[in-house]
Formats: C-alpha cells, structure tokens, sequence
C-alpha cells in the first residue's frame, strides 16, 4: 500500500520533523534555559531518522522486536540526559508524545480521502509512540533514581567527618540517624584515622543525631567497643536532655562508656586524659616579657 | 610446625604474632604462653596482633582466654596493634573482649603495663634484685 505510514514518514521526514519541532517549540512550558533550540533540534532529528530507518510493515504492530532495540537505546539515552539536565517527567513524556501529533497531523493531510485506512494508521501510530513513550517514562525514573542514589552515597560520606582535634584527639561529629550501613561508614572511618593518626582518643558527638533509639544506641556501643579493641578511649558527647531521658526510658546502659554533655566538656575530659592543660596566659603578664 | 615465639622483657611476655593464625596454632599458643607466665612469675602480658589480618569468633575467644588465666595468675593482658578490620569483625561478632586491656602500639602498650602494676612492681622488683 503506497500511502502506508512507513513510506509516508520516509517521504514527508522533514515535514514531521518540522511540525515536530514548532509544536514543541509553541509549548509554553518549554525549557530554554535548560536546552538550545538546535540541541532539540538535532535530538528530534536523529529520532525521526532512527525512527523511519527501523520502522517497516511487519514490526509496526509488534513494539517487542528486537528491530526497535537501537530506537530504545536513542529514547533511553535522551531521557537518561534529560534527566541528568533536570527536566521533569511530564516534559520528557510530552517530548515523545508531541512527534504523535505530529504525525498524526501529516497522516490526516495525506489519508483525507480514506478514513478508513487513516483510523488504522492512527491507531498503529499511537500504539507504537505510546510504548516510546513508557520506555521513556522508565528511563527517565531509573535515571533519577541513580542520581538519587549516588547523592545518598555522598551524604553518607560527607555527614562523617572525622577531624583531629588536637594531637592525639579526634572528633567525630555525627550528623544524621544512625543505621548499620551509616555505622559501618562511620566505624570505617574513625578506626582508620585511629590508626593513621596514632590517636589516643576518639570524641563522638551526637548533637547532630535527631533522636536515639535502642538500634542507634546498640550502634553507638558498637563503635566505642571498637575503638576500644584497637586501643583507644571514645567518649560520647552532645547528649541532649531528651537524648538521656529516652536511653534511661528504653534502659539502655551506657554506664561502661564515657558520656559528656557538650563537644567542649568530652575535649576538656581528653585534655586530663592525656594530661594536657590549658592555661589563660596574663596580659599583663605577657607585656612585661 | 609453626610455633609463636614468647619473648621475656622484665616483668613482661612479648608475643609477636607475625601471621594469621590456625585454630591449633592459637592453642598451642595458649598453652605456651600460660606456661611462661607461670614459670617466669611474669607481671603483664603484651600480646601484638598488628599483622594479623584475620581473625574469626574462635581467635577472638582464645584471646579473651588467654586474659581470663594470666588474670588468675597475677598478670594483666593487653592487645596492641588491632587492625580496624579486624577489631570491626569481632564487634560484629559480638565479642568485645570485656577484660582485655588494649592499646595503639607496643609502646603504648608497655606504659599501659607500667602504669597498671606500676607501685607493686617497684616492690616485685625490690624482690627479685634480693633473691
């Protein structure tokens, strides 16, 4: 049939792309200032190419052959990019769904005199760019689902810090709930600054832990224990009243481990502990030197 | 067969343990090492794990073993040297070695020995010079 889609895509490529392109174009709530007009341009155009390369007769109606496996990658990529630009799902799914009415648009010129065959057409058409469309869709969710996941990653490394305090004291301020992944990070950390540092003393400061449960509690002695096994001391510091009265609450005993109220009360007891003083020198005192 | 030398310094038993241990190896060294302590009427003992890169729950009891007897025989035991790793495996584990004392390196550790027997062994060495 000489007015099937296919040759009539083939024939009328740039008039798609074109309609394809204005319609985008007239859309409101296209982003600028996300992507250049000649970088959409050139995206729409390799899909059209892709798209009138693939297509024939036979693999119309079936949208699982393997034929459409390099129109998935070309889709995949453009959402995966779209993704990463910061375009939201509804634009990425309009994208793919506004070269339908394109289409549509050039079938209803060239079928005017066969209905008939233009419904069929339509309906092939519309089956087709909608699973583009899902596989759009999908793509776009895995890609800001790894997005999502490598800024988890990150805060998870950034939240544990572990400073040196002073020669031989470490601080470890944790911001954040503790989990047993988190607490693995965090014992990681400190045990290997432990030993690259020659540290006696390791301060863990929970003013930035929201709330302290019996599990965040059994992480927390989890850590002190360790640090104790390779042969420093940890103090815990930053309790908040109602830090103390939920670990009393849920009964947990903290009586083997030292615990300061303030960063500044756990550095003063790791000064007496590794018997450093600090002195006020006299202003006066000093003039006369 | 393998066998962990147990070296004497004063008052204190050194072991160095320079590489992973077997279960038959570890035992042996429990016995030696209890046997030293008895015969040399040691006052502390400074176990170095530093090359130890693995250890599971038996090694981890062995070592909790080994501070329970020389406790009965007058001796403090301290472990130095523990790998992160490894001190993350036994927590893990569930073995934090209540009764173990532990420190950075062996310099550490034998201040860590001086100042727990430190004023009796003033006087143990008093009697040992007298003997």
């Amino acid at each position: 049939m000489a007015t099937g889609i296919i040759q009539l895509l083939k024939r009328h490529k740039a008039q798609v792309l074109d309609t394809w392109i204005q319609k985008q174009l007239a859309n409101e709530e296209l982003r600028e200032d996300l992507m250049t007009n000649d970088d959409l341009r050139t995206q729409s155009e390799e899909l059209i190419d892709m798209l009138a390369k693939t297509l024939t007769e036979e693999n119309i109606n079936q949208i699982d052959s393997a034929d459409f496996d390099e129109v998935f990658e070309l889709l995949a990529t453009i959402s995966i990019s779209r993704a990463r630009q910061g375009f939201s799902p509804r634009e990425t799914g309009l994208y793919i769904f506004s070269l339908k009415e394109a289409i549509f648009e050039l079938l209803q010129k060239q079928l005017v005199d066969a209905p008939a065959t233009l419904y069929t057409e339509v309906l092939k058409v519309s089956r087709l760019l909608d699973s583009f469309g899902v596989v759009t869709l999908e793509t776009f969710i895995k890609g800001r689902e790894e997005v999502i996941y490598r800024q988890t990653e990150e805060i998870a490394d950034i939240s544990t810090p572990v400073i040196q305090v002073w020669d031989g004291i470490l601080a470890l301020p944790i911001i954040g709930t503790l989990d047993s992944a988190r607490t693995q990070v965090v014992m990681e950390s400190l045990l290997q600054r432990i030993v690259d540092t020659g540290s006696s003393i390791a301060i863990l400061d929970i003013s930035g832990v929201p709330a302290v449960d019996s599990l965040v509690a059994q992480h927390l002695i989890k850590t002190v224990s360790a640090t104790r096994l390779m042969g420093a001391d940890c103090i815990i510091s930053g309790i908040r009243p109602e830090i103390a009265q939920t670990v009393v609450h849920l009964g947990i005993d903290l009586s083997n481990i030292i615990t300061k109220a303030s960063l500044a009360s756990a550095l003063k007891h790791a000064f007496s502990m590794n018997k450093l003083v600090v002195k006020r020198i006299d202003v006066v005192e000093k003039k006369a030197f | 067969m393998d066998k962990i030398p147990i070296l004497r310094m004063g008052q204190f038993l050194l072991v160095t343990i320079q590489i992973d241990l077997y279960d038959r190896l570890a035992l042996n060294l429990e016995t030696d090492l209890v046997s030293m302590v008895h015969k040399t009427g040691a006052r502390g003992v400074l176990i170095d794990i530093s090359a130890v890169s693995i250890v599971d729950s038996f090694m981890g009891r062995i070592l909790g073993n080994i501070a329970s007897m020389t406790r009965i025989l007058d001796a403090e035991t301290v472990v130095v040297g523990m790998q992160p790793a490894v001190a993350i495996t036994l927590i893990e584990l569930g073995l934090s070695l209540t009764g173990v004392h532990t420190a950075l390196d062996v310099e550490r550790g034998m201040a860590l020995l001086e100042t727990k027997l430190g004023p009796m062994d003033l006087m143990a060495d008093e009697d040992d010079n007298s003997e």
